[in-house]
């Protein structure tokens, strides 16, 4: 089942990218995904976290969601870049990820980073460090309204 | 006539805002005190630069192939760029380079930084 939704995605991705829709072209396409599943299945990357398939749908609401997250940020930043005197307060915490998997975790640990204002610097367990820019960037990521969005968009697997 | 005008104003733009914000990340990343801050300046241009170029250039292609490939780029975007960053800022860690810090919250301080995964 995995693999097959696999296949289906490599073999729309050739045609994608490739833009030639020749017979010839179309079945070297077809050869190419089936030695990448037979590659995909004798390296058993082929579970819930080398294809998380399922979470699909739940990317259509998260990454708006992200989206506006980062468009605030990045003017929140901008603005401290472009301020004569530079106010900033360098802050580091840690924060409990709330999440069960590791793809759950790394989505989290991810989404801290491209939000410009927050960085992870490392991931030990459940323990995620953070570099802020500023101390409310530190108190937004703390107060857990992303930590708690990110465990829904898991949890819908 | 007016759909192609609106599109192409639209695009213009996103054109202009993404080069705006690539020259303001540039600018940070000169004016910020340390590494630590300056990867900040940095995502700056990876996420809404980059991500508005990309739209204004999708708008500019319309819809052709050539907008499903943007559309991979700002995917694969998406996906490196925090992992580059992170290993940028875990890197400058294990050479124990100090963050200047107004704050410091951590709850072990003197505790390496685990190597991720696991």
């Amino acid at each position: 089942m995995r693999t097959l939704s696999l296949g289906l995605v490599l073999f729309a991705f050739w045609l994608a990218l490739s833009g030639h829709y020749t017979p010839f072209l179309i079945s070297v396409g077809g050869v190419c995904v089936v030695f990448c599943l037979w590659i995909a299945q004798r390296m058993q990357v082929l579970d819930p976290e080398g294809h998380p398939i399922g979470m699909l749908p739940g990317t259509l609401t998260y990454y708006p969601w992200l989206a506006f997250e980062i468009l605030k940020s990045s003017l929140a930043v901008a603005k401290i870049i472009l301020a004569p005197s530079l106010p900033i307060s360098p802050t580091m915490t840690t924060v409990t990820a709330r999440q069960k998997t590791p793809v759950g975790i790394a989505t989290f640990g991810n989404s801290i980073t491209l939000t410009p204002s927050t960085l992870t610097t490392g991931i030990s367990g459940n323990e995620i460090t953070i570099h802020a820019l500023t101390r409310e960037a530190a108190n937004d990521v703390q107060s857990a309204r992303m930590n708690s969005r990110v465990t829904q968009f898991e949890g819908r697997t | 006539m007016t759909l192609e005008l609106l599109i192409q104003s639209a695009s213009w733009v996103l054109l202009v805002v993404g080069s705006v914000f690539v020259v303001i990340g540039a600018v940070g990343l000169l004016r910020m005190p340390d590494i630590y801050t300056r990867l900040h300046a940095a995502s700056l241009i990876e996420t809404l630069g980059a991500g508005c170029l990309l739209l204004g250039l999708m708008l500019q292609a319309g819809a052709t192939l050539v907008t499903l490939k943007l559309v991979a780029i700002f995917l694969l975007f998406l996906f490196t760029a925090p992992v580059a960053t992170h290993a940028v800022a875990q890197a400058a860690l294990h050479q124990d380079i100090q963050p200047r810090l107004a704050e410091d919250r951590r709850t072990q301080v003197d505790a390496p930084p685990e190597r991720e995964g696991a």
